[in-house]
């Protein structure tokens, strides 16, 4: 089945043209270490979910471009051209001369109404050259106003219009010093209309991001560049094709589905985070070898202790005795309770990987399955160079302290009233301010009282 | 991408303006290579064809023939604009964009607001149409103009509300220079007060200038040149420095040096909306990110660095420099002091190599020292273009919403009830068709409100930090 994958605003272009490179660089790669045919049904894969073949041999990206200004768009198409190995549909981007100026009540109330024709038109046509159409994948900021607000006014009409498609936004968490001073404003609408219009939200967030490029990447001058690099090596390594534990010998062909049906048993349970391990600079990468059970082990720890990666995890944190999981309150104060997991693992041995660390039941709220809420998918195939490597997508606590934190600043500006005239000019009055707090207010209670 | 109308009023309007149109053109010339008009000189610059048939093809292609700036130059004297007209600029504007008269407003707002107002309502407004025509996304206009005198303080405000009226949906930002303690305009205090009364209640942002500020910069940056501390490693032609290398062939004038410096303010503040980087800052963003409360437009700026060498290989420690600047007192536009007031929000806009690890690195290196209102704790906007300025390598425009221009708004306050009280001068306003007392009263009381909501921000500084309770959900 194959993906259409929707670009918006700045960060969502500039993120996606990193994704489609990595995939692409991936399966060009020369380091599968593994058969021949195992290589080349996973190129297959990954082509029919992210690639149409066109006529000139150049793979094109399955992929609609849409920001307000031009200057990034162009960009983008141009530095996917210049890479010979993909590139954008030259019909398939839409932008306009002027951006919604961080501005969420712009773009959701202003752009959206005004080009839901042109962008939903572009969508169709992409759709419609899916053979198999498995959902969509939308890449969007929160922070600035054509991602976020158009983002979520587009989301929305997805929505609409694919009531029965697969739906996942990757969201940009943005710094938590700040890049956009009304970031938590437009935050903290973005994510209450994406939670009652996505099927889920795949969060990274800058700050980890910038960390990771820091400490394990050894960058010393970081750029958006270096950063995106990360975020589209993360996310390849979850929608990279992989064997789904029932899904036989060949490929998982529903990719969107068979992660987000069970990681989402609940409504109201939406957030997904995401970690991988290991992650280096490609120069230390020759010099080091991996084991699972090391690997796992870190990665395990990592999320019952709400770690961002595999340094400065604290290993004190441990799961509640059973028998004590009742009720929530007792539980060790930094241990992060999840809904369900899935583990994804690539590369040499992957068969014979034991993760019954990961089936532990006092791991998870109690009242789901534990059978249930753990899934793994694994494939021989090596990913990016790394000769084994593993991803964890997690719909668990991860996000509910940045979640907490975002919606208790911007409830302290919107308690001075501070910048509430730039969204009432463009129609977003105070009351629904109020219920996007509410919204929010109550997935905070939820992750909380897991 | 968008376009921009820059309508300078008055001698010093036209004579910054002058500046910002030779810089400029240097700027693009600098990165435009190829002789393609492109979107980025479209940004301030139409391409036309003045010449007849015989070549027509070039525009087509794409070429660039004959720039033309967008701009109104406007003066009630003709003596700037002519000298304009007979300088090296003369191409780019042409006399369809000009309006002038011969004697002046005499340093009086109310003869250029009242009087020349009326008079050239229509005219003004007819060649802003004209302006907008040329453009198919106007973003916004510049004013610039001086608070001081009559024409550019006076009938520039006229513009503004013109502005409004005719253009409501396009940003109206106004560079405007402040009179400085020892003016040698009598009425400047009379003037700019009546000026701030329109721009509090018409612009969208005010870039406040003082003359001694920039003097101050100016003289600053040749003591370093001539006590050869920096030597022979100044680059000559960098753009704040010098004005040699441009059109300009004519001896420098006084003002040259110090009208440069606004005149970068803006290529600075227009770069990234008109230029390629990683975390472009359109003009729109600006007042969403700076402007809490819509009085409250007021943004204190400051460049950095002044005097930049030439680097390959931007050195950390220089670049940290360059943050630390500009939030120093001697670094601003105006007579402030940043660090030791209250910020409502602060926008670094960085040109250059300069990457968001440089960034985060700085806020937080800096933030400590700064004092923040506290529901804007982490009030920072940041802009990362990738074309640096001509003959530097990276720069820092930095605009701050602060309660630091309170004491600038104080003195002319001052100063103002210092003729008011005497009623010394007043006759020559009052004699105006349309001046009356209550224009006056207005306007200082309109100053006083806007000195009493910095007063109020300011009262919450260092005190006590009560967040507000939350939402409460019931279980
Ligand atoms: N990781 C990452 N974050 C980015 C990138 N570009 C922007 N951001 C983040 O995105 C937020 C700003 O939103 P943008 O995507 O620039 O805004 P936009 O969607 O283009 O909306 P407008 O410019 O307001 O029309 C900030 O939080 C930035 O940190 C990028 O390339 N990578
Ligand atoms: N920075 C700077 N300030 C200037 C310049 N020319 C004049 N000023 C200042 O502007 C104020 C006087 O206003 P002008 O612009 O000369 O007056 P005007 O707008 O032409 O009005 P009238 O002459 O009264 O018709 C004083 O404070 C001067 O110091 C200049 O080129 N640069
Ligand atoms: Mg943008
Ligand atoms: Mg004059």
């Amino acid at each position: 089945m194959s993906i259409v994958t929707v670009q918006l605003g700045q960060c969502g272009n500039q993120i996606g043209h990193e994704v489609f490179s990595a995939l692409c660089s991936d399966i060009h790669g020369t380091h599968g270490l593994c058969s021949k045919k195992e290589n080349e049904s996973y190129r297959d894969s990954c082509k029919e979910r992210f690639f149409s073949e066109e006529e000139s041999g150049v793979p094109a990206a399955r992929a609609v471009l849409v920001d307000m200004e031009p200057k990034v768009i162009s960009q983008t198409l141009s530095r996917a051209a210049r890479s010979g190995l993909w590139k954008y549909n030259s019909h398939s981007h839409f932008c306009q001369k002027q951006g919604s100026g961080n501005n969420w009540a712009n773009g959701h109330c202003v752009h959206g109404p005004r080009h839901k024709e042109a962008i939903m038109e572009l969508v169709q046509k992409e759709a419609e050259k899916c053979e198999r159409l498995g959902g969509f994948f939308t890449i969007m900021s929160m922070a600035g106003g054509t991602g976020s607000g158009l983002g979520a006014f587009v989301t929305q009409c997805l929505r609409d219009a694919f009531p029965t498609s697969f739906l996942l936004n990757h969201v940009v968490w943005p710094y938590g010093t700040g890049e956009v001073i009304v970031q938590n404003y437009n935050s903290v609408l973005t994510l209450s209309h994406l939670y009652h219009s996505s099927d889920a939200l795949l969060v990274h967030e800058n700050d980890v991001i910038h960390k990771i490029c820091a400490r394990l990447m050894n960058i010393k001058q970081i750029s958006f560049r270096d950063v995106n690099r990360v975020i589209a090596h993360q996310l390849g390594s979850v929608f990279q094709p992989a064997h789904t534990a029932g899904g036989g010998s060949g490929y998982s062909r529903n990719p969107l589905g068979d992660l987000l049906e069970p990681l989402v048993p609940h409504p109201e349970f939406r957030l997904l985070g995401l970690r991988n391990i290991p992650q280096m600079a490609e120069s230390s990468l020759a010099f080091s070898t991996f084991s699972w059970p090391g690997l796992l082990k870190h990665l395990r720890q990592i999320l019952i202790a709400k770690a961002h990666m595999e340094e400065g995890i604290d290993w004190q944190v441990r799961p509640p005795q059973p028998g004590s999981s009742i009720p929530s309150t007792n539980k060790p104060l930094h241990f992060n309770t999840s809904i369900a997991n899935l583990v994804i693992l690539r590369g040499k041995d992957v068969h014979s990987v034991d993760l019954g660390s990961f089936q532990d039941p006092s791991l998870y709220t109690s009242w789901l399955n534990p059978q249930d809420a753990f899934n793994a998918w694994k494939t021989p195939r090596a990913f990016n160079k790394y000769e084994k490597s593993a991803a964890l997508v997690s719909n668990s606590q991860f996000l509910l302290k940045p979640l907490d934190s975002i919606v208790g600043k911007a409830w302290n500006m919107f308690a001075s009233k501070a910048y509430l005239h730039q969204y009432t000019k463009f129609g977003i009055q105070e009351e629904d301010f109020l219920d996007c707090f509410t919204t929010l207010e109550q997935v905070i209670s939820s992750y909380t009282n897991l | 991408m968008t376009q921009s109308v820059v309508v300078q009023v008055g001698q010093c309007g036209n004579q910054v303006g002058c500046r910002f149109w030779d810089l400029a053109l240097r700027e693009h010339a600098a990165v435009n290579k190829k002789g393609i008009y492109d979107e980025a000189l479209s940004s301030f610059f139409r391409n036309v064809d003045t010449r007849s048939g015989d070549n027509g093809l070039d525009i087509y292609k794409g070429k660039i023939c004959s720039l033309k700036a967008r701009a109104l130059l406007i003066d009630m004297e003709e003596g700037v604009v002519n000298e304009i007209l007979q300088g090296p600029l003369r191409d780019v504007f042409d006399s369809k964009q000009l309006i002038t008269d011969v004697s002046g407003s005499g340093n009086n707002w109310a003869v250029g607001h009242k009087i020349y107002g009326c008079q050239y309502r229509e005219n003004i407004v007819e060649k802003l149409r004209k302006a907008a025509e040329h453009c198919d996304c106007l973003q916004c206009f510049f004013i610039i103009h001086s608070m001081g005198g009559g024409t550019g303080s006076g009938l520039g405000t006229f513009v503004l509300n013109l502005l409004e009226e005719e253009f409501p949906e396009v940003y109206r930002f106004v560079t405007s220079v402040y009179p400085s303690g020892e003016d040698d305009v009598i009425t400047s205090p009379y003037n700019s007060v009546l000026a701030m009364k329109e721009l509090n209640e018409h612009a969208d942002c005010v870039l406040p200038i003082e003359n001694e500020s920039l003097f101050e910069i100016v003289n600053k940056i040749h003591q370093m040149i001539s006590s050869g501390k920096l030597g022979s490693t100044v680059k000559q032609n960098s753009l704040v420095t010098s004005s040699t290398g441009g059109a300009k062939t004519l001896q420098e004038k006084p003002f040259d040096a110090m009208n440069n410096i606004v005149a970068n303010l803006l290529l600075n503040l227009t770069s990234s909306a008109r230029f390629e980087g990683s975390l472009n800052m359109d003009l729109n963003e600006i007042s969403m990110n700076l402007v809490p409360f819509p009085r409250l437009h007021y943004l204190v700026s400051s460049l950095t660095p002044l005097y930049t060498l030439a680097d390959v290989n931007v050195p950390s420690r220089r670049l940290d420099q360059m943050f630390s600047d500009a939030f120093s007192r001697d670094h601003q536009l105006i007579q402030a002091d940043p660090k030791h007031s209250l910020y409502l929000a602060c926008a670094l806009l960085v040109r250059g190599n300069v990457q968001v690890s440089d960034l985060r690195r700085n806020i937080e290196r800096l933030k400590p020292s700064l004092h923040f209102v506290s529901w804007n704790q982490e009030g920072w906007k940041t802009g990362l273009c990738s074309v640096p300025p001509v003959g530097h390598s990276h720069s820092l425009l930095a605009l701050a919403n602060n309660t630091c221009v309170k004491p600038t708004f104080i003195e002319l306050k001052d100063r103002f009830m210092k003729l008011y009280k005497k009623k010394a001068h007043l006759h020559h306003y009052l004699q105006i068709d349309g001046m009356e007392q209550s224009c006056f009263s207005e306007a200082i009381s309109s100053l006083s409100d806007l000195i009493e909501e910095y007063n109020e921000l300011d009262a919450t500084k260092g005190g006590p930090r009560i967040d507000p309770s939350r939402l409460k959900i019931a279980v």
